[in-house]
């Protein structure tokens, strides 16, 4: 479903992703974990199309397509869909205005006849259900005021509205407890089925007790540096990243 | 000093020459006197004018209109009129035809509702250039000059209307251009509520220079509504002086949405006059090519327990230019005074420019003031995340821009108006994004 090669990415000539090789296949769950500033929202956001970021070398193939060719809006109607480790508010936009706006978009492009407000609500009631989000959140302008937890829900809510084939949660479970933990978790396995992937950038091996990766990869100073199944995760949680560090500079001597 | 300059030669001089030559007898005669005497002395701002430094209105007006001289109504029929009228706005019409009171074109106002051509006037006369005086602006000075056959507008006490007012300014012109002078007083008995729509309808392309003085004294414990919609054509010059005394227990809200002009200057001045009355001062502009508007504002606090409230708000691009300038003076007595402004500007070209500027003055210790401008471009992480979503760039842009000036469409209360308002807003932001 998606392969990365090779990707390299700077911002403003400071290169940040240095060689990333990936391939996920429909169905699987990979975790993303590493140290703070390593480049995994970096990679997130490559992926999501943020045009900030300059990929100087390397592909990323989509689905059978150059996904680095599409536009972020493209890419999103695609069915790829990033899980923001920092929501965006926005004020004076509401939640319900953008997501039927983004959902009727996303169906023009597949050929299909836009909702209208009766079907689009009843979209809504479903989905709010499956992420406990509360109505009034969404009466509100989009992520405006919202806790961080709040906003978090409200990424997996808009994820569960627009169905996506490649969803990329970019530290979703950072700062919740552990009931709003198992909510996005629970929202996040009842969306998965044998034709999507999920990629989840985590601190935490406590979310990978809820959503159960079928690899693990540590990224470091850019590049993936180790991978394994979901006992690399414990190994982390246990020992921390200096290891990891100590065989990168082993390594490269 | 005060020898005339080169600059204003053609303009203000001209009604000058024209006023000596044969001085006018009858009402405004003395008026007119004071009016020359300060424009004699003084002439109309320059860029040296601090007051006009960001907008040489006087040197556009010059460059783009070769003859100057009183206009006259023309020739136009109730269907042309309907043409650019609002759709759907239920309204009673007001309509001044380059500048002079227009019967015929009006429609029959409500019971408690008169209007007077102002060479009509008998004792209320009197009442003409006393809140907006030549004193205050050159050019509210030029027009008490030159003004010719204005309305006084005078409501009842106690009278609720049902239906806004739409006071309809038509200007004509031709390729010289076309001098206007249009002379606006309305005043209002107690607990009148009551909503005046105000809108300028360039006839044809050519170039004109609209110069207009609304007086508006509201009555005690009214409720008065003042929405402006300024979208002529591209070669409009404008120049507005609004003033209105607000007394006890009155609310008085301005609302000026600016579409397009070749340079428009508006003057509104609030002064709330007594305890427990407030002045709302909301405004849109919406710039594009070269245009250029510029809102100078002034709130005047005089006694204890008043509230203001300010909020514009500017979309730029191309090369157009918006200057804000919002005076709050709070004097000694004003204790407890509420005073909040904002202005907020997104440019979205590197050409565009804003020039803001808050001034405050406070005599008083005990007030709640507040104040804020911002000028920046559209917000590129909101537009990411919207993007995201699989919303387009031009909808996503279209949407923030909207959500932007949104906030100020939610005061206008008259809703046809306020869903036109949306519509034009829109349709602006949607299409070229500004
Ligand atoms: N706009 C920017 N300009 C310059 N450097 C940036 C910019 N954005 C990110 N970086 C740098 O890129 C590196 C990777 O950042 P990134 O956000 O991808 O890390 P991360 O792995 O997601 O970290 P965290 O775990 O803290 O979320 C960091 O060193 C960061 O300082
Ligand atoms: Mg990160």
């Amino acid at each position: 479903m998606l392969t990365i090669k090779n990707l390299h990415a700077s911002i403003e000539g400071t290169p940040i992703l240095r060689g990333i090789n990936l391939e996920i296949k429909p169905g699987e769950i990979h975790a993303i974990m590493g140290p703070n500033g390593s480049g995994k929202s970096t990679l997130a956001s490559v992926l999501a199309g943020r045009e900030e970021y300059e990929v100087t070398e390397g592909e990323v193939i989509y689905k059978g397509k150059d996904l680095l060719d599409l536009s972020p809006e493209d890419r999103a109607r695609e069915g790829v869909f990033l899980a923001f480790q920092y929501p965006v508010e926005i004020p004076g936009v509401s939640s319900t205005n953008f997501l039927r706006t983004a959902v009727n978009q996303v169906r023009e492009y597949r050929g299909q006849e836009p909702l209208d407000a009766v079907k689009f609500l009843s979209l809504m009631k479903e989905k709010m259900k499956l992420v406990e989000i509360d109505q009034k959140l969404l009466s509100r302008s989009l992520n405006e005021g919202f806790s961080g937890g709040e906003k978090k829900r409200n990424e997996i809510f808009q994820m569960a509205i627009l169905d996506p084939a490649l969803s990329i949660l970019d530290e979703t479970d950072s700062g919740l407890d552990i009931d709003a933990l198992k909510v996005v978790a629970n929202g996040v396995n009842q969306l998965r089925s044998s034709d999507n992937a999920t990629i989840v950038v985590t601190h935490y091996q406590r979310l990978l007790d809820y959503i159960v990766p079928d690899f693990v990869h540590v990224l470091f100073e850019g590049r993936i540096v180790k991978s394994g199944d979901k006992s690399l995760a414990l190994e982390l949680e246990d020992k921390g990243y200096d290891w990891i560090k100590d065989e990168v500079a082993n390594t490269a001597v | 000093m005060s020898a005339v300059t080169k600059k204003d030669t053609s303009l203000s001089s001209s009604f000058l020459d024209s006023f000596y030559a044969q001085k006018p007898s009858g009402l405004f005669a003395g008026l007119r006197e004071e009016a020359a005497k300060l424009l004699t002395h003084k002439g109309l701002p320059s860029a040296k004018d601090e007051e006009y430094k960001f907008t040489p209105i006087t040197k556009k007006i010059e460059g783009n209109i070769s003859r100057f001289g009183h206009s006259s109504p023309f020739d136009i029929d109730r269907t042309e009129l309907e043409k650019h009228l609002v759709e759907g706005l239920d309204a009673h019409l007001l309509v001044l035809n380059n500048g002079f009171y227009d019967k015929n074109l009006s429609t029959e106002m409500p019971k408690g509702v008169r209007i007077t051509s102002l060479k009509d006037l008998g004792d209320d006369a009197n009442k003409i250039a006393k809140i907006v005086t030549a004193e205050k602006d050159p050019y509210a000075g030029l027009n008490q000059l030159a003004f010719q056959a204005g309305v006084f507008v005078s409501l009842d006490d106690k009278l609720v209307l049902d239906k806004p007012v739409l006071i309809l300014h038509l200007a004509k012109s031709d390729e010289k251009g076309q001098t206007i002078h249009p002379r606006i007083y309305i005043e209002t008995g107690k607990f009148v509520e009551a909503t005046f729509i105000e809108q300028t309808i360039a006839v044809d392309d050519q170039v004109y220079f609209i110069n207009s003085v609304e007086e508006i004294k509201v009555g005690e414990g009214a409720h008065i509504h003042h929405y402006k919609i300024q979208d002529e054509n591209k070669q409009t010059l404008e120049l507005s002086n609004t003033g209105v005394d607000v007394p006890k227990d009155a609310t008085f809200t301005s609302f000026v949405l600016s579409l397009q002009s070749q340079m428009t200057r508006n003057n509104l001045s609030l002064n709330l006059l007594d305890s427990n009355c407030e002045g709302n001062m909301y405004g849109i502009y919406l710039l594009n090519g070269k245009s250029h508007v510029d809102n100078h504002t002034n709130v005047d606090h005089t006694k204890p327990h008043a509230e203001s409230n300010e909020l514009y708000k500017g979309i730029l691009t191309d090369s157009s230019r918006g200057v804000f300038n919002g005076k709050i003076f709070v004097r000694q007595d004003a204790q407890k005074t509420n005073a909040f402004q904002q202005n907020n500007n997104i440019l979205l070209s590197e050409d565009a420019i804003v020039n803001t500027k808050p001034q405050l003055e406070i005599w008083a210790d005990d007030v709640k003031c507040s104040h804020g401008c911002t000028t920046g471009q559209l917000d590129d992480e909101a537009l990411f995340y919207l993007r995201s979503r699989g919303i387009s760039k031009e909808n996503a842009r279209a949407l923030l821009l909207y959500a932007f000036a949104g906030e100020v469409l939610e005061k206008i209360e008259n809703e046809t108006f306020r869903k036109y308002c949306i519509q034009l807003v829109q349709e602006r932001l949607g299409s070229k994004g500004g």
